[in-house]
């Protein structure tokens, strides 16, 4: 009979419509901005500066402005320019830090590029989306104050992420301190070995390292 | 030289103006369906001229969503371009990454571990899935159900995106392949989620099936509209499910064999008629295949690293040459071409666009019908104009 | 599927005389190219395509290369009757600026037309015998090549506050010519 298939077709149309009144499978609509939907830890939207501790967070960033993430860019919307003294860095080591580390994010395609290719683990990813300015020509330009977010903020929006970099770099410390350590054996070593009778000195590079030092 | 065949160069401007019926003395009416239009997928023009409703003579007029992709590439590392790969087809960039990232590792001789395939293969049927479901929408859309096809096809969209969002991060602009494999491995839970997606989408299209495909309306505006004969799409390099719509039996994941494609059994639907009901009906059929697809890849997913070990992110480079790859993307063959002359950057970087070669025939599928059909017809050929202009 | 070299010697026992060279692809693809000459490309073209063993009835891609001195068009055959391939053909240019005509494959195969006038619009490759040869991706009053190496973009400058490279340069000019000069990098109010 000519009809049976838009008879079908009414039939699904009022499933779904008498449907939506109770179940959730066919009423998808989240009442934005009352309710927000979760998002997923692996979201992305622009990126943020890491910064060791929150109460100083230019003082602690971690990025030493090597500048990769600014050539990296396919849209080249980093802008970086480099300090003229240096700072001591979380290892100790002195480095430089970046005097300007600028993010167009009208430019920026949050592509997370110059996440995966900084080698200091200092620029992440970031999940704020409300970023509605109404200065059109400066309002979106993100400086290194508005970019910097403590680790901590970093451990609460990607846990993951954050735990394995957190362990990737405490191997790092862990790997710094014991060649320190290895490099100054050698100076103890002779001044050890007084000309009295005395077992031969210990290999130098034998030393094991003291538990709980890794922090 | 031998004359080439007429009835392929039906697109020629010449005597295509039939002599309009005196008893009315009516004139040609020249229609621009500008770029500014819901119908028209995306910033797309169609200059037609009418006798009365029907179409006599239809040019497309396209480049609005120009962007210069090409010579970007030119002048961006190569790891640099694949963020624009996504913005190209912008509803598939799982398989826009996928056709970029096989063509350079066909450039650089670079191998891909078992794991990754899988996750391609899982990733390139999914956006199968969200491809055609969204074309289904739109077409019914065009055919003025105004939106309830589209929102239920949008709603099953929407878990897939989900999945996409949780795995790479972006619900559209994924970035996810690299050259020598994924980003990233999926999260714990991920692939149960997107075992349960699949299970249920076979329940979703049976739905949508009883909603839509033995329409009576749906039949009367697409059936028999449009009809591609083979030759001519053979000719006019049309690929994809309009293709195979035509009868011709060409599906590039039989074919090539690319990625572990050979492991699965899926058949290749092909239609009988080449018109638009056809093609609607190919990718309802293509869809289940899909799914015969997913469930032994997302079941047997082997262990392994996501990425060769050997794989350079930064500082890649190609020895000089060249080399084009291409996959069945769910619009037809979306290929790339890369010259390297040993530098960071592709000397030509060249996107073979499905959708773009697609339209050759548009003016000769609408000739002779009405220009509520030419918005169908267009409908049924799946054009994104992110694709089309690059 | 014959190699690249058994299609050569094919197809210059069949046109003796004709330009036919294989280009060697360096690197790990090994996807060799053969060189055409202008002349008699088009009915080398008609040749593969109809070809019983080759049948090269599909067309895939059809690309504009810009080099030092000539211009090049790249053709990848397919053939969907045999399901092998690809099997390419290159056709150059004599230079780049005067005599930059080459025949038209459109009428072998029709997937050709909009790509011809693809290369056409960005290269400036005149193809002689296209039924309908204007550009496409660009408007129709435009006047140049935009793909070519040399091009030159005008110089419509906009402000962009995260200017380094080129655009800081060009920033630099609109700046000393305007006579203001807002620093690039600063950060915005």
């Amino acid at each position: 009979m000519i009809g049976t298939g838009l008879l079908k077709g009414l039939a699904v149309t009022a499933r779904n419509f008498l449907g939506s009144f109770h179940d959730p499978r066919r009423f998808v609509t989240t009442q934005y901005p009352e309710e927000r939907t979760v998002l997923p830890e692996a979201y992305r939207n622009f990126p943020f500066l890491v910064s060791e501790s929150a109460d100083d967070p230019m003082g602690t960033l971690r990025c030493v402005a090597c500048q990769i993430c600014e050539k990296e860019c396919p849209p080249q919307c980093i802008l970086i320019e480099k300090s003229a003294d240096k700072k001591p860095d979380a290892n100790g080591k002195m480095q430089i830090y970046p005097a300007v580390f600028a993010i167009d994010t009208s430019v920026c395609m949050s592509c997370q590029i110059c996440v995966e290719v900084c080698p200091f683990d200092a620029i992440k990813m970031d999940q704020v989306f409300e970023l509605a300015t109404t200065n059109r020509f400066g309002g979106l330009l993100l400086d290194r104050e508005a970019l910097a977010k403590p680790d901590s903020y970093f451990h609460r929006i990607h846990p993951t992420e954050a735990a394995e970099v957190e362990a990737r770099l405490a191997a790092g410390r862990k790997a710094a301190q014991d060649k320190a350590r290895a490099a100054a054996a050698p100076k103890a070593a002779p001044a050890a070995s007084a000309p009295s009778v005395q077992p031969p000195a210990a290999p130098v590079a034998e030393a094991p390292p003291p538990p709980g030092t890794a922090a | 030289m031998s004359a080439a065949d007429p009835s392929l160069l039906a697109s020629a401007p010449g005597p295509q103006i039939r002599a309009v019926r005196d008893e009315f003395h009516g004139d040609l009416l020249e229609v621009s369906m500008g770029p500014h239009h819901p119908s028209t997928h995306g910033v797309f023009r169609m200059m037609a001229t009418l006798d009365g409703e029907t179409v006599v003579k239809l040019k497309p007029v396209f480049g609005y969503l120009h962007r210069n992709h090409e010579k970007i590439g030119e002048n961006t590392t190569y790891l640099g371009s694949m963020p624009y790969t996504d913005r190209l087809d912008y509803f598939c960039a799982m398989t826009n990454n996928w056709a970029y990232a096989l063509a350079v590792e066909r450039l650089a001789g670079q191998a891909v571990p078992e794991r990754a395939e899988y996750l391609r293969v899982i990733l390139a049927e999914l956006t199968r899935l969200l491809n055609h479901t969204c074309l289904a929408g739109f077409l019914l859309q065009d055919c003025g159900a105004s939106g309830t096809p589209l929102m239920y096809a949008f709603r099953e969209r929407e878990k897939i995106l989900d999945l996409f969002e949780s795995l790479s991060g972006s619900r559209m602009m994924c970035n996810y392949q690299r050259f020598g494999g994924c980003r990233v491995d999926p999260p714990p839970g991920w692939l149960e989620a997107a075992g349960r997606l699949v299970g249920g989408y076979g329940g979703f299209l049976d739905e949508y099936e009883a909603l839509l495909t033995g329409n009576e309306i749906l039949m009367a505006r697409t059936q028999g509209i449009g009809r591609l004969a083979a030759p001519l799409a053979i000719s006019a390099g049309v690929t994809g499910p309009m293709l195979r719509a035509s009868g011709v039996d060409y599906d590039l994941r039989k074919v090539d064999g690319y990625g572990f494609y050979p492991r699965f059994a899926f058949r290749v639907p092909l239609g009988a008629h080449g018109d638009t009901y056809d093609r609607y009906m190919i990718r309802m059929l293509e869809m289940r295949e899909s799914i015969r697809i997913l469930e032994p890849a997302l079941r047997d997913l082997p262990a392994g690293p996501i990425i060769d070990p050997k794989a350079r992110l930064r500082g890649f480079r190609a020895k000089p040459g060249e080399a084009y790859g291409r996959i069945e993307g769910p619009k037809g063959e979306i290929g790339f071409y890369l010259i390297s002359t040993g530098g960071p950057n592709p000397y030509r970087y060249r996107v073979r666009p499905p959708s773009f070669v697609n339209l050759t025939i548009l003016e000769d599928l609408c000739l002779g019908h009405s220009i509520a059909d030419a918005v169908v017809i267009l409908g049924s050929i799946d054009i994104v104009l992110g694709e089309v202009d690059r | 599927m014959e190699t690249v070299e058994q299609i050569r010697d094919r197809l210059l026992a069949r046109f003796p005389g004709a330009a036919v060279t294989v280009v060697p692809n360096p690197g790990p693809a090994a996807q060799h190219s053969l060189l055409l000459g202008a002349e008699r490309a088009r009915e080398i073209a008609e040749f593969l395509r109809d070809d019983p063993v080759l049948q090269l009835d599909y067309c895939s891609n059809v690309t504009g290369v810009d080099w030092p001195g000539h211009l090049e068009v790249v053709y990848h055959l397919y053939s969907m009757a045999r399901k092998h391939g690809p099997v390419i053909l290159r056709l150059r240019t004599a230079n780049r600026s005067d005599q930059v005509t080459l025949p038209s494959l459109t009428p072998v195969w029709r997937a050709a037309e909009f790509q011809e006038r693809e290369v056409f619009d960005l290269f400036g490759v005149v193809f002689a015998g296209h039924p309908d040869l204007r550009r496409i991706l660009m408007w129709d009053g435009f006047q140049d090549h935009p793909m070519r190496k040399d091009y030159v973009e005008p110089d419509d400058y906009e402000w962009e506050p995260t200017a380094h490279g080129d655009v800081l340069a060009k920033a630099k000019r609109h700046a000393a010519a305007a006579g203001s000069a807002p620093a690039a990098g600063e950060a915005g109010a």
